[in-house]
């Protein structure tokens, strides 16, 4: 456990991309292969399920420190970490366990799952007790899942890369799925991750075992410069970003795996695509966007958010929100690799197929067509009426690459521009992390009547916090502490001054919030201090971005 | 509160009725006493200034040599309109004082701010026993508990023993005041040359006029040999961070030596390597200690965590309140803090 928490400590010590991967490399040289295992498993962010509730955990920090409820939740705000509140409250420790990774791992932290609630507390503190100061915050920190450290998925796979002296790309592809919720990590995978493999020998790999996404770049420059920026439209394949889950789609030996972007096996989530395995032929990956696919169309994403999290999804839940994967490209074709064809071959190729199968739950992404960009830049605008997010602008010659990368080809994502209102700041909260005892997480609000009205109110709608350059941030923190009328626990009530535009990507109708309205990925865009506190929005200017299909729109 | 309140809050700061001043007010009156000469307790303007001996040149060097200042050694009585005033050691910095206040039998201190830990380079702390005592809060949250010097600095070598190593420079980020004479004085002068910023050169020379020990400090102009360069150790105040002052460094290894180090999220915020718990004021442990052992029954807390200060001594079954003051700003301190406000009226 010494030698990880002292590799999280060198790491946690340096701001320098080169310093980590120092730091990565003596640790991998060193470490056995299984706590190499474990260590790449939680770095490029993989968390077992939960294994101590929050709250037991809670109990047990302000037990053990002999602190009031009161004193603890000041000190976790004042820290803006579970982990590290719990660490610097426990007494100190004189003992250190020099001992790997991976018994820490697998006959201390995991075992915490099944042990019963009332012997937690006598289970967790001599362990705890074993420990350094840096261990202990690994340790909690393992426990909370909350383990970050300024590493990359990206950083680990460079340090695997440089240890073994495979291609990084090749590593990247092999650690897909490796943190896997239900993924335990074994001395073999270590190897099987850094083992020497000549361009003749095939990868050893599960047969469900997905390729890392290609990921678009945002296209921020104006539509009026693309013909020298990107050439003519018809190099490109223009298609609708679509508003749902990205999700690949495996199917070999007979059976369908689905993996979310995060890299997560989905499959159990959605039944009605895992169905198709008879009609997909073995050999088959597909890359698309998983969506609520009701009469041809496309469902608003707060549909699909109803079935995101259940446990459990009752046929009545699948007649109601059915889905379907609309496909974009094919990174495996009859058992073999396509992701070096271009873009055009692979969409061929993908179009048969779908012909092919035949299932409604599998739908194509369809392809747009002009003349010019500002042909195209017009039926963008019908990007909001349709529930899609703009379009996506893939290079016909581009191969599939890895990651979010230009070396072979690209893909552009070309979005709308947010939904925009001005609001009013009313109540704050201290962040976490770096942001640490600084006030900024927000509620905003928006005035329930005109300006003239003399009793309107305000009300809150959104919660966002960022957007703010760091200079901004502790600008607006110091006027939160001037202008606090009252505290809440953590959070101040302020004397509304603070106007802010606030950007967002959907808007709906929604029964749980106080002001009817749900809005999605709110964020700062803009600070108005040139904005007077009685010109901020009104909720009938929020109404009035309602989808016309929602029932919404201006209520007098 | 009491009309015999021996210190009260007014606009202009903490005042003593009966004595008519005011202790390290933080608008311009006629008689201050001034605690230590932080620019947040000793600002510039007022009438008359009396604070302890070792801290005058301090004073005089930060708000000018034609002051009007007269000076108390630590434990020296004088009466002022029937108070006896005296200044005890705070241990905080070079000249801290606590403010002893007697009349008609009560018995009021007043901290400023104080550390408990003897750090080598000002006269420890001493309690005074009081019946009310007005206390800082800066850390008083028990998450702060500090770990003792000599293992700081070993840290500190230790990191500094690295970088040179690997020809980097060291660059330590501290307050002019106080904490950069602290650092200096657990340096080990045999891993490289110490370089002071020049924000720093005239305070040192006080803390050396003092009789404290420090090894010798070279000025930037100093240095030609860039070899020598690599291997040494800069203390740099923080706003020196990010200025053009830096570029000569290099590819430098930067850390920031203050208590707020103590917790990951300012430590990351701060965007330095290396964050060193050291701090000048008095830790959660430390803050109970020293209200004990003044043996006060009525405490009134200032700067920090007031709130939290005032709701633990109440449990704890003393008489607490707060004081507003502006010693800083509110809980915002720490950030101003961090951010080195308390150096920039300092020369560079």
């Amino acid at each position: 456990m010494k030698a990880f928490a002292d590799l999280y400590t060198r790491l946690d010590a340096t701001t320098s991309s080169n310093s980590k991967l120092a730091a990565l490399q003596d640790y991998f040289g060193s470490a056995t292969p299984a706590d190499a295992a474990w260590a790449v498993y939680f770095l490029a962010g993989g968390r077992p399920r939960r294994l101590v509730p929050t709250k037991l955990l809670r109990e047990l920090a302000i037990q053990s420190s002999g602190l009031s409820d009161w004193l603890f939740e000041e000190s976790y705000q004042a820290v803006g970490d579970l982990a590290e509140t719990i660490t610097l409250l426990l007494p100190l420790s004189e003992h250190t366990s020099t001992e790997g990774l991976t018994p820490w791992v697998q006959d201390r932290l995991l075992p915490l799952r099944s042990t019963p609630p009332d012997q937690l507390v006598s289970t967790l503190l001599p362990l705890l007790q074993q420990l350094d100061r840096a261990s202990q915050l690994v340790f909690v920190k393992l426990i909370t899942g909350s383990f970050r450290v300024g590493v990359s998925r990206l950083l680990v796979t460079r340090a695997l890369a440089t240890l073994s002296g495979i291609d990084a790309k090749r590593i990247a592809q092999r650690l897909v799925g490796y943190t896997d919720i239900s993924a335990r990590p074994t001395a073999a995978l270590f190897e099987r991750l850094v083992a020497v493999a000549g361009d003749d020998v095939q990868d050893v790999r599960d047969p469900g075992q997905p390729y890392p996404f290609f990921l678009a770049h945002a296209l921020q420059t104006d539509s009026a410069v693309f013909d020298v920026q990107l050439g003519a439209p018809s190099d490109w394949q223009v298609e609708w970003k679509w508003d749902g889950i990205r999700a690949q789609l495996v199917k070999r030996e007979g059976k369908i795996w689905i993996w979310s972007r995060g890299e997560e096996l989905v499959t159990d989530r959605f039944p009605e695509l895992a169905a198709m395995a008879a009609h997909v032929p073995d050999g088959t990956v597909l890359d698309g966007e998983i969506v609520v696919w009701k009469d041809a169309q496309v469902q608003p994403f707060a549909l699909l958010q109803q079935r995101i999290g259940r446990k459990t999804l009752g046929a009545k839940l699948l007649t109601r929100v059915p889905v379907a994967i609309l496909v974009y490209d094919l990174l495996e074709w009859q058992g073999a690799d396509f992701r070096q064809q271009p873009q055009s071959a692979r969409r061929q190729q993908l179009q048969t197929l779908v012909a092919l199968c035949g299932q409604p739950q599998m739908q194509l992404s369809e392809l747009l067509h002009g003349d010019t960009w500002a042909d195209l830049a017009r039926q963008r605008d019908r990007a909001r009426s349709l529930g899609v997010e703009g379009l996506m602008l893939k290079s016909k010659t581009a191969h599939y690459g890895v990651g979010r990368t230009k070396d072979v080809g690209v893909w552009w994502k070309w979005k709308i521009d947010p939904y925009t209102v001005d609001a009013v700041l009313i109540y704050a909260q201290a962040g976490h992390g770096r942001r640490a005892s600084l006030y900024t997480d927000f509620t905003f609000a928006v005035w329930d009547g005109p300006e003239g009205v003399a009793d309107r109110k305000l009300v809150p709608f959104a919660k966002a916090y960022s957007g703010l350059t760091d200079v901004e941030m502790r600008q607006v923190d110091a006027i939160i502490r001037k202008t606090t009328v009252e505290k809440f626990g953590p959070v101040r009530s302020v004397t509304p001054t603070l106007v802010f535009e606030l950007g967002f990507e959907g808007i709906a109708l929604s029964a749980r919030h106080k002001s009817g309205i749900a809005v999605r990925f709110p964020r700062m865009l803009r600070w108005r201090q040139d904005k007077p506190l009685a010109e901020a929005d009104t909720l009938n200017a929020l109404r009035a971005l309602l989808p016309a299909s929602s029932g919404g729109g201006v209520v007098n | 509160m009491d009309l015999g309140d021996l210190v009260i809050a007014r606009p202009e700061g903490l005042y003593c009725p009966p004595g008519n001043f005011y202790i390290d007010p933080w608008r311009p009156v006629d008689r201050a006493v001034i605690t230590h000469g932080h620019s947040d307790h000793a600002r510039p303007g007022n009438g008359h200034y009396l604070t302890a001996t070792p801290g005058a040149p301090i004073l005089r060097k930060r708000l000018g040599a034609d002051i009007s200042l007269d000076t108390l050694t630590y434990g020296e009585a004088i009466n002022h309109h029937g108070v006896t005033v005296s200044l005890h050691p705070a241990g905080h910095v070079l000249g801290s004082a606590q403010v002893r206040l007697e009349y008609q039998g009560q018995v009021w201190v007043a901290s400023g701010d104080y550390k408990l830990e003897d750090d080598g380079t000002c006269a420890p702390f001493e309690p005074v026993r009081c019946h009310t005592f007005i206390t800082e809060s800066t850390f008083g949250l028990p998450i702060y508990c500090w770990t003792p010097q000599p293992e700081l600095f070993a840290d500190i070598n230790a990191w500094w023993q690295t970088n040179a190593a690997n020809q980097r420079t060291s660059v330590l980020f501290c307050y002019a005041l106080g904490k950069a004479q602290r650092l200096l004085s657990g340096l080990d002068p045999s891993i490289g040359p110490i370089i002071a910023h020049g924000a720093m050169g005239p305070l040192n020379q006080i803390y050396r006029d003092a009789g404290v020990r420090l090894p010798a400090t070279h000025t930037m102009a100093e240095m030609s040999d860039a070899a020598q360069l690599r291997r040494s150790m800069v203390l740099a105040p923080p706003s020196a961070q990010g200025t053009p002052w830096m570029k000569r460094f290099g590819d430098y290894a930067d850390g920031f030596a203050s208590g707020w180090m103590h917790l990951r999220g300012t430590r990351r915020r701060r965007g330095v390597d290396r964050g060193f718990v050291m701090s000048d004021h008095a830790d959660w442990p430390g803050l109970q200690r020293a209200i004990a052992a003044t043996g006060a029954h009525r405490v009134f807390v200032t700067h920090g965590q007031v709130d939290v200060m005032v709701r633990w001594l109440g449990e704890q079954g003393l008489q607490s309140q707060g004081f507003v003051t502006e010693y800083g700003d509110e809980e915002g301190v720490k950030d101003s803090d961090v951010a080195g406000l308390k150096l920039e009226v300092l020369p560079a």
